[in-house]
């Protein structure tokens, strides 16, 4: 009788369950699987487990020479594909000391902001998609597919572009394409007011996400949450202002910084950043200085034994390039530090306590892009 | 018999006086019924049919898309071959489901929303039965739907399923009162609760316009309310395909998830209906007074082209803010109700009964 009374009694209301949010799933972009325990609708802690697209970019560097490893960082976040080859360009430009020539770091930086818009205008489709707002969807890429346009008009390819190479640009841009992007700042300026009519203006939204997974200053540095995520907890992270390179010390562009951390202030960071890109892009586009597309480079690419490391600013944050070279073709080791598996990793904290469409609508701030956590 | 398209009594009694001539009672009413049957089946099949494909149209044009064009002239026919589509897909069936309530559950969702059908007046003289209280019956049966959707959603073995039923069922329980007491301030200006009094009542001016400020209040809430019961729009918290991937009807395939559909669209077009009849005045024309040859002009269109004209014209308003809105979170949805609609319901009712009670009305 006794042990039956000392039965551990489950209070109903305290029990958890689990559901799987993945690896097909609407919300998470993409093949991540989110392990989630609820009590009733609130998420008490959530496992991401990584690594259904796995392609171990990193171990096929070590067999491919530094040109072909450009192709590869195409595909880790396809969304910032120039940006992630420009990290590798910069890092065998460092170590062999090559000078590139100045129309290239202007064309690089420009094409580099280019992509930076083009990625949050499909972030900001795909977070009014998550939090059930289906026509943002449809604006988002419509404006997205102009960019696309000059991308395939100049560099030949939509999405997948390795336009850079070790020492320059593969080929040099459309004689339309100084035309073209002028023409796209105009148009975008007006269509990015439509954003803020139909989703940053609209009071469900702002309730749905103010207050919502809140990220402190020192939790997004001891995560090593970067990017607009990260700027928005108030951790100035932004490479392009801390470490500079291509032009961007020539261009007069703020750092956007917030306070509150929470979702709706991750918004409005994207929000306020595809501006600042627009600002930056103004600024150069009529000083790209005439001259060769390429530095002249050594036909087989061997970098000097030892280590480097090269941090540029993704869409998403902060990409560094790890490389250890044993003098060969191509390299000992290779690393990337992907700003998506950081950013993923502050998921957990952030949620917990938050309803499942909160879950949601955090995932969808943070904006990961899966291939880039997996690699 | 005098046929008219302006009036369908003469018509409907004649068939009547004809069955009973010729068949003994129980024979005339069980064909009555039949028939009945039948051509709310057959509406049933149509306006689905065409809502499905509506919708479509109205969401490719606030997309910057268009939508169904090819088959037939203006993709017209994609809904009938998507409906082939559906009736020849496999019947997945889940294992450990509970196989009677997972089978049953579609058929008490239709079930639910044909029975709410019945007591619609279209025309003068054309409904199927004209109950004296036909506003608390359309009520009472719409509300059935939710114990199907309930029951999917139990027996369906699927977490998903089971949150959005349980999203449904809280949800449907609260708004189901704004519906209810938002209607409960016409029935006060109307004096009845026989939908073809409550038409009659506005041959002289629509009960949006005659009941002042209190009826256009109401309008605002049942239109948010009746949203909310039909699973819709921003308050699509029991599908929730961002977060549920399809709610409650996740497991269901082929012509099961077919009836789901269905009926979610059939909802939709009975509670704008409802706001049609009893705000917007139903099948009557659209009058002002002292304008003679106006409304000469206005009485000349038929009365069934006003009542479909008003429905589709509150149908697509609720198009119109389920692609605008993103959707609300389950407590906000609550507090939406609970905090905000029925207080102002209920002193909108109060309202409206001091109004009535003093003659302010026109």
């Amino acid at each position: 009788m006794k042990e039956i009374i000392n039965l551990p009694v489950k209070n109903v209301e305290e029990e958890e369950y689990h559901i799987n949010m993945g690896p097909q799933h609407p919300s998470t972009h993409g093949v991540l699987r989110l392990v989630v325990s609820l009590q009733g609708e609130i998420v008490k802690n959530l496992k991401p487990h990584c690594g259904y697209i796995h392609r171990g970019i990193e171990k096929m560097c070590e067999k491919d020479t530094y040109p072909q490893i450009i192709h590869l960082t195409d595909r880790m976040d396809y969304l910032s594909a120039h940006i992630n080859n420009h990290a590798v360009c910069l890092l065998v430009e460092n170590a062999l000391e090559v000078e590139v020539p100045e129309r290239v770091k202007y064309i690089r930086t420009i094409v580099d902001e280019l992509n930076r818009i083009a990625s949050h205008q499909l972030w900001w489709c795909s977070f009014g998609m998550d939090l059930g707002g289906l026509t943002c969807y449809f604006y988002g890429l419509r404006d997205r597919e102009k960019i696309l346009d000059i991308f395939e008009e100049s560099f030949g390819s939509r999405l997948l572009h390795s336009y850079y190479i070790p020492g320059g640009l593969m080929m040099d841009i459309h004689p339309n394409f100084q035309q073209r992007v002028k023409d796209f700042i105009k148009y975008f300026r007006k269509k990015i007011k439509d954003y803020d009519k139909i989703l940053s203006g609209n009071i469900i939204m702002h309730e749905r996400t103010r207050g919502v997974g809140v990220l402190s200053k020192e939790d997004a540095i001891s995560y090593g949450v970067t990017g607009p995520s990260g700027r928005a907890s108030g951790f100035s992270c932004d490479v392009r202002k801390h470490h500079p390179y291509g032009v961007y010390e020539k261009a007069d562009f703020k750092e956007i910084l917030g306070t509150a951390g929470d979702t709706l202030t991750r918004y409005n960071m994207r929000m306020l950043e595809m501006r600042e890109s627009m600002k930056i892009i103004e600024q150069l586009i009529d000083n790209i200085p005439a001259g060769d597309h390429a530095a002249k480079m050594k036909a087989v690419i061997k970098l000097p034994a030892g280590e480097y490391y090269q941090r540029v600013e993704a869409a998403r944050g902060e990409l560094g390039v790890y490389v250890v070279s044993d003098g060969n073709k191509s390299p000992y080791r290779m690393k990337f530090r992907s700003p998506n598996f950081s950013n993923l990793s502050a998921l957990d904290h952030m949620s917990r306590g938050c309803k499942i469409a909160d879950l949601v609508a955090i995932g969808g701030s943070l904006d990961y892009v899966i291939p880039d956590i997996d690699r | 018999m005098n046929f008219s398209i302006y009036d369908f009594t003469s018509f409907t009694q004649w068939i009547d006086k004809f069955l009973y001539d010729n068949l003994p009672a129980f024979w005339a009413v069980t064909v009555e019924m039949v028939i009945i049957g039948l051509l709310v089946l057959l509406f049933y099949a149509l306006v689905g049919l065409f809502l499905v494909y509506a919708e479509r149209k109205v969401c490719a044009f606030m997309q910057n898309r268009i939508g169904p064009n090819r088959v037939g002239p203006y993709g017209f026919f994609q809904t009938i071959a998507d409906l082939f589509k559906l009736l020849m897909k496999e019947l997945v069936y889940i294992k450990n489901a509970d196989k009677l309530l997972f089978n049953i559950a579609p058929f008490i969702v239709i079930i639910a929303s044909f029975m709410a059908i019945a007591a619609i007046p279209f025309a003068k003289g054309l409904h199927a039965i004209d109950f004296d209280i036909g506003v608390l019956y359309v009520i009472a049966v719409s509300s059935l739907g939710v114990i199907g959707i309930l029951l999917a959603g139990w027996s369906s073995n699927n977490k998903y399923s089971l949150i959005g039923a349980m999203r449904s069922g809280a949800q449907i329980v609260s708004y189901e009162l704004s519906v209810g007491l938002s209607l409960v301030t016409i029935i006060i200006l109307a004096g009845t609760m026989q939908f073809s009094a409550i038409v009659e009542g506005q041959a002289n001016g629509w009960f949006i316009f005659k009941g002042h400020i209190p009826a256009f209040i109401a309008f605002i809430i049942f239109l948010i309310a009746s949203t909310a019961e039909t699973n819709r729009g921003p308050f699509d918290l029991a599908e929730a395909e961002s977060e549920l991937t399809a709610g409650f009807h996740t497991e269901y395939s082929g012509i099961k998830f077919a009836f789901f559909f269905l009926a979610e669209y059939m909802n939709m077009f009975i509670v704008a209906s409802i706001a049609a009849t009893v705000f917007l005045g139903g099948w009557m024309p659209f009058h002002v007074g002292g304008w003679e040859g106006f409304n000469h002009i206005m009485d000349f269109i038929p009365p069934f082209v006003w009542y479909i004209g008003k429905t589709f014209f509150v149908i697509w308003v609720m198009m119109w803010f389920k692609w605008t809105f993103p959707r609300l979170r389950i407590d906000q949805l609550l507090t939406l109700e609970w905090k905000y609609l029925l207080p102002i319901n209920l002193v909108n009712i109060l309202i409206m009964a001091f109004i009535v009670l003093m003659g302010w009305h026109f």
